[in-house]
């Protein structure tokens, strides 16, 4: 499904991935983690195209086409999806407004009608009970004034509508209270299927025992410097990074 | 500019001439007054402080003919897309500055819905006791349209009465093959207790430049309710200059919404005079501009009296090389106490020509007030245009959706569901987008 050969990405002439390979199969759950400024948001940035990072060697193929030569919106009508660690806020446009017109935006990308409304409206329902999520949520302003676990809830409810093929969710968890931990991370489960698959971005093994990761890989300093099973993940809870540090300095 | 001048005062002699027995009393010696105060001042230039980021000069150079023929006619289906639709309304309509009973719809039942011209033969009363009594003297384009001041519209909603449907005015200019000018005058009185909705477009059919100098004076009377919007979404051909005043007495709501979405040039005077306690004031305006266009807002609010309230937003967007003027004045006098007022102008700039003068000034006298000012110029941001996009919507429509929410809340006070819809519709055309809801 995904893909990743040796890609090299930075911003403005900082070198921040020096050669990422990921590859990500249908129906699999990869966790990325990391100490800080690893580069994960970078890379997780750079796969949904975000235009300030310059790729500087590498590709990324997705169903065996080439993303990077796709803008962000055709990405994502390929069904590629980023939850992201810092949801903008967009004052003036109500969560339901937005998420319509993503979904019809999408669909008129590949040639379909729009989605009729009470069609829509039954999904919302659905997907807002998944998420345990109020009513009066969807007349609000897209994030604005919203608490940092209801913007990462938001986040999800818009994966949900959305149903993509890839979802790459960076530091979900971050922000969230015990309760909604839960929900979401069985929110994200139920999304699950052997069509799609999951890359989660989290410093804490907590979200990965309800999203169980068939791979853990480990990210310092803009490479993948580890990867394993679930297992790599308590490890790296008990010890820390410092032994994956030092295993580079010998390497 | 001098040569639109000497055209002016020799027409204003012509103008008396046909007024016949017309040119006496106390009307005409308002007018003339007007006159001779704009002989004095002649037309604004930039040195003037309340024109120096605005040049007029380009305007007034045309030879405009000053008088137009009643010759030319409009079919209703040529200017019917500038009514309101599914809404039934008054309408009060002007051709070349001639109404036209034939495309009007008006009443004198519990309210005067008719035009100016007659308001000053029927109710000499009225025309003495309003006529030139809210306009600013020191405005010279006021001036020019009081000297002139004809015919227009005349709303008079009495004591006690709900108008039972929206106002429309309409003033086309049609195609005389030369350049052409046009001052219509407009007097609303709602009186005690009353209350109406008017609705207020200039359009040129003409293909030769056209300056309209419209000028409205308002009465809200005690405890009245008026909301009044003003679309200013003419072809590029053609500018206008409108002065409004309004008179606030106590316990008033008065909404002015000014909607700049065309024209090649717009200069709006709005001046709020708060003469009697208790009222309330909403000053709302959008300008969505383009290549060659100008719109330049003026606003006064004269908090005169204590315990009023009065709140003005503003929102711009400026693209390729349009240039924005917004100059919002907030007098509050000594003993103005617990006054409200707030004001806020937001301002994106689309391209690195596209320019925006604006220049809050408040004024405050008195010191147990809540008064605030903000304001801002910004471009679209970017972190915003790209979430969007990574949720598959394309940046045009990103962009477009952006712009739209942020223009959008200048529409709070729009009470009327089809004005509403026709902006929404507006601003979404001027965004070159096609959005399939209404924010
Ligand atoms: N716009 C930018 N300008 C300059 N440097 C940047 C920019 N974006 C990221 N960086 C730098 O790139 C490095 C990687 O950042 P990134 O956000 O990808 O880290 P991360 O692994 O997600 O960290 P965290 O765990 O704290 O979220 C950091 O050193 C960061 O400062
Ligand atoms: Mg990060």
């Amino acid at each position: 499904m995904l893909k990743i050969s040796n890609l090299q990405a930075g911003i403005e002439g900082k070198e921040i991935l020096k050669g990422i390979d990921l590859e990500v199969k249908p129906g699999e759950v990869h966790a990325i983690m990391g100490p800080n400024g690893s580069g994960k948001s970078t890379l997780s940035s750079v796969i949904a195209g975000r235009e300030d990072y310059e790729v500087n060697g590498g590709n990324i193929d997705f169903e065996g086409e080439d993303l990077l030569d796709l803008g962000p919106d055709e990405r994502a009508h390929k069904g590629i999806f980023l939850s992201f660690q810092y949801p903008v806020e967009i004052p003036g446009v109500t969560v339901t407004n937005f998420i319509k017109t993503a979904i019809n935006e999408s669909r008129k990308a590949k040639g379909e009608e729009a989605m009729p409304a009470n069609e829509m409206l039954k999904k919302m329902r659905e997907k807002m009970s998944l998420l345990e999520i109020d009513n009066a949520f969807l007349s609000r302003s897209l994030n604005e004034g919203f608490s940092g676990g209801e913007k990462k809830r938001n986040e999800i409810f818009q994966m949900a509508m959305l149903e993509p093929k890839l979802a790459i969710l960076d530091e979900t968890d971050s922000g969230l209270d015990i309760d909604a931990l839960r929900i979401v991370a069985n929110g994200v489960n139920k999304l699950k299927s052997k069509n799609n698959a999951v890359i989660v971005i989290t410093h804490y093994q907590r979200l990965l025992d309800y999203i169980v990761p068939d791979f853990v890989h480990v990210l310092y300093k803009g490479r993948i410097v580890k990867s394993g099973d679930k297992t790599l993940a308590h490890e790296l809870e008990a010890k820390g990074y410092d032994w994956i540090k030092e295993e580079r300095v010998e390497g | 500019m001098e040569a639109l001048k000497d055209k002016l005062e020799s027409s204003f002699l012509v103008f008396e001439n046909e007024l016949n027995g017309q040119a006496l009393g106390e009307v005409h010696n308002r007018r003339k007054e007007a006159f001779e105060r704009f002989v004095e001042s002649g037309f604004p230039t930039k040195r003037h402080e309340e024109w120096k980021y605005t040049n007029l000069k380009p305007i007034l150079k045309h030879d405009y003919r000053v008088f137009l023929s009643d010759d030319n006619t409009v079919d209703f289906s040529a200017i019917k897309k500038f009514f309101l639709s599914d809404t039934d309304t008054y309408k009060l309509v002007f051709i070349d500055g001639y109404y036209s009973s034939w495309l009007s719809e008006t009443t004198h039942e519990k309210f005067d819905i008719c035009t100016f011209s007659s308001m000053l033969t029927k109710y000499r009363d009225v025309a003495e006791k309003y006529f030139n009594k809210a306009l600013p003297k020191e405005e010279a384009l006021a001036s020019v349209n009081t000297a002139f001041a004809k015919e227009g519209a005349f709303i008079r909603i009495k004591r006690n009465q709900t108008a039972d449907k929206p106002v429309e005015l309409i003033f086309i200019t049609t195609d005389h093959g030369v350049e052409t000018m046009s001052q219509p005058r407009n007097l609303v009185v709602v009186e005690e207790n009353a209350e109406v909705s008017i609705l207020e477009r200039h359009q040129s059919l003409s293909s030769k430049p056209v300056l309209t100098n419209v000028a409205t004076e308002i009465f809200a009377l005690r405890d009245s309710r008026l909301n009044y919007y003003k679309i200013q979404n003419d072809v590029h051909t053609a500018s206008l200059i409108d002065s409004t005043s309004v008179k606030q007495y106590a316990n008033s709501s008065v909404t002015v919404g000014t909607f700049a979405l065309g024209n090649k040039f717009v200069r709006n005077n709005l001046n709020f005079f708060l003469e009697e306690e208790y009222t309330q004031s909403y000053l709302d305006g959008i300008t969505i501009i383009d290549e060659g266009q100008t719109v330049d807002h003026h606003t006064l609010v004269d908090h005169k009296v204590p315990n009023c309230y009065s709140d003005e937003l503003y929102k711009g967007i400026y693209d390729a090389n349009a240039h924005g003027v917004f100059n919002g004045k907030v007098m509050v006098h000594p003993h103005a106490q617990k006054t409200n007022a707030f004001q806020q102008n937001n301002n994106i700039l689309l391209t690195d020509k596209a320019s925006i003068d604006t220049k809050p000034q408040l004024e405050i006298y008195a010191d147990d007030v809540k008064c605030s000012h903000g304001c801002t110029i910004g471009q679209l941001d970017d972190e915003a245009l790209f979430y969007m996009q990574s949720r598959g919507i394309p940046e045009k429509e990103a962009k477009a959706l952006l712009l739209y929410a942020f223009a959008n809340d200048s529409l709070r006070n729009v009470k009327i569901p089809a004005l509403r819809k026709k902006l929404n519709r507006q601003i979404a055309n001027k965004l070159n987008v096609n959005l399939d809801f209404e924010l």
